[in-house]
């Protein structure tokens, strides 16, 4: 399943390293196999505080897998995972990783938002019930000051008059908008999406992007596996393409995007229904 | 079939030949077809025909019953509150409500071995159940009650005891009561966790809730809506099911029904007290069970059970290696 080791990444000119401190996500050489199929093969990638990162691949490259590793969601089997510098999910003991403590795997994903491409909305509670989950169970603030962090959070999206819908009487474009906010309210340093609007009807597609558009404005860290070329063509600083489980060509979106260099990278952007439009 | 297709058209050209107008005298358009309940006359009279049939039968066995000289409903009547009686119906209860909280409590902890990573406790918990689940209750009663063949002695040293002296015929009948019903709260348990889309899971992860609270706070609420419903079956089931421990002569409902008997061969006449007391019991409990549901099932969601049933429930650090990794 892994490509040979002779494959060459082909790397755009500049961005990956910061001048001051560590990357806001560092993935370094990371291995991750379900049973016999080696799924993420020493993959590595890095995205600094601020920048908005889209992740491309064909289906079954490994993108859910890496942003389900980013937050432990998944344990991997070798390498190493950073967020701001700090590891998540293992401690390091003499030169090993080991799995960390519940309660601390799960301070580390707090600061982790994730958004999912089938919204996983909470059906039991209404959209502020759901946003405040956050803020209550993990932030541990009274339910007062929750109800006014996830009251903001919803207005943050456009949702702030639909606080007391249940996710099942919202449309899809809405729900996401939702859990969006859920994840903004917990204040993440980094947020992970994961096909954000894959579920969606097309014309909903847009305002869960304008929203996204707008966080990534504001100067959220964003990785954003999509196959939206246009929304990655707009708000990436820089686009990520993976095959088979590692990054096969990263830069610009202009570079990766309209002047594909690896045969892969150019094989799967002219396969995809919208290549006339970019080209 | 054809006489359904005649009432399409019966309902079609209806539409156009019924007197036309409402109260503000508006016209009928062409195109405001009325709308009316599918049927004809031939259906409803088949409908009412087969009522009545129904009936006939009901009050044919009602009568048969209440006029055979084989049953003297004066002895029901005087048995009704006889205290023996009332005394058996206390044992049935007392037997069913412990069972029930015993029952309940193992049958969550075999849910959620069922549940984890542990292979071990996995499998121990699938035999158990393949075992309670795959025997006669009335054979797990015996064996309870004889299990000092296989255990002479339980406890160390000084404060040991012969186990036939513990097990009296109460605590027999209620270990295979509880051992039984756990297997089976176990798989509706399980039933309700696994109901739970694993997306769910991942959100509260994601969020920051540790396994334990997510199972807590998040699958468990979701879950109940799947498992009260079954739970409440299954604890009808266990009122009956008390009846088994006849067989070891504890004086339960039934058992103190048959003891009657057998000194006043009024057996047909005790057996209707027992059952009429037997249906109240579960009439009140099936009620309770509807108001639950429908309580449940208010909205579209805030089911909202009760903090202490949450925790109760709340055993989720098995699963911290486990369902939710
Ligand atoms: N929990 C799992 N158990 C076993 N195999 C898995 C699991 N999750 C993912 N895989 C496999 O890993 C591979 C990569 O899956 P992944 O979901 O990361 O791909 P993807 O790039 O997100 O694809 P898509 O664009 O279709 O979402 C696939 O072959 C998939 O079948
Ligand atoms: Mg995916």
């Amino acid at each position: 399943m892994c490509p040979s080791v002779g494959d060459a990444v082909i790397r755009g000119t500049g961005t990956a390293t910061s001048a001051n401190g560590a990357p806001a996500v560092e993935v370094h050489r990371v291995h991750k196999r379900f049973g016999l199929v080696e799924v993420l093969c020493g993959i590595s990638l890095a995205v600094q505080a601020g920048e908005t990162v889209c992740i491309i691949g064909p289906s079954g490259s490994g993108k859910s897998t890496l942003l389900r590793c980013i937050n432990h969601l998944e344990t991997i089997d070798r390498g190493s995972i950073r967020i701001d510098g700090r590891l998540v999910g293992y401690d390091e003991r003499a030169g090993q990783l080991i799995e960390a403590r519940a309660a601390d795997v799960a301070q580390r994903r707090a600061e982790i938002g994730m958004v999912f491409q089938r919204f996983n909305l909470f059906p039991n509670k209404t959209a502020l019930g759901n946003v405040m989950t956050g803020p209550v169970l993990v932030a541990h603030l009274s339910k007062a000051e929750a109800r006014g962090v996830a009251a903001a959070a919803l207005e943050q999206v456009g949702m702030g008059e639909f606080g007391a819908s249940f996710p099942a009487q919202l449309s899809g474009g809405q729900q996401q908008r939702v859990a969006i906010a859920r994840a903004l309210a917990m204040h993440p340093r980094v947020m992970l999406f994961d096909e954000p609007t894959s579920a969606l009807d097309p014309e909903l597609v847009g305002e869960v992007l304008g929203v996204m558009r707008e966080l990534a404005r504001t100067g959220m860290t964003m990785l954003v596996v999509t196959h939206e070329m246009h929304f990655a063509g707009e708000v990436a600083n820089r686009v990520f393409f993976i095959d088979r489980g590692i990054v096969v060509e990263e830069g610009s979106p202009e570079r990766v995007l309209h002047h594909p260099e690896n045969p892969r990278t150019v094989a799967f952007l002219s396969a995809l229904p919208a290549a006339q439009e970019l080209a | 079939m054809s006489e359904e297709e005649t009432n399409v058209s019966e309902a079609r050209s209806g539409a156009t030949f019924l007197p036309a107008g409402d109260a503000a005298g508006q016209a009928l358009d062409e195109d405001d077809l009325i709308v009316r309940p599918r049927g004809s006359r031939l259906r409803r009279a088949r409908s009412v025909l087969l009522g009545a049939a129904g009936l006939a039968v009901v009050a044919y066995l009602v009568y048969a019953m209440a006029t055979s000289p084989n049953v003297s409903w004066g002895v029901v009547a005087s048995f009704f509150h006889n205290s023996k009686i009332l005394a058996g119906l206390l044992v049935t209860l007392e037997l069913t409500v412990l069972a029930a909280v015993c029952g309940g409590v193992l049958g969550v902890l075999l849910a959620l071995m069922r549940v984890t990573r542990n292979a071990v406790l996995r499998t121990i918990a699938s035999v158990y159940i393949w075992f309670f689940r795959g025997t006669p209750l009335l054979v797990q009663v015996i064996f309870l009650y004889d299990i000092a063949l296989f255990i002479p002695q339980v406890g160390i040293g000084p404060f040991s005891a012969s186990t036939n002296t513990l097990v009296t015929p109460f605590v027999a009948g209620l270990l295979a009561l509880s051992l039984n019903n756990a297997a089976y709260v176990c798989e509706i348990v399980r039933g309700g966790i696994v109901s739970v889309d694993r997306g769910q899971i991942d959100a509260a992860l994601a969020l920051g809730l540790t396994p334990q609270r997510a199972m807590n706070r998040v699958v468990l609420p979701q879950a109940l809506r799947v498992i009260l419903p079954a739970y409440g079956n299954l604890f009808i089931d266990l009122v009956k099911a008390t009846s088994l421990v006849s067989v070891i002569g504890l004086q339960e409902l039934l058992t103190t029904a048959e003891n009657i008997a057998e000194n006043n061969y009024r057996v047909v006449e005790l057996l209707i007290v027992a059952c009429m007391w037997y249906l109240i019991v579960t009439t009140l409990l099936t009620l309770g069970q509807q108001r639950l549901e429908r309580y449940l099932g208010r909205s579209t969601g805030a089911s909202v059970p009760g903090r202490s049933l949450r925790q109760a429930l709340g055993l989720g650090f098995l699963l911290r290696r486990g369902h939710v990794s």
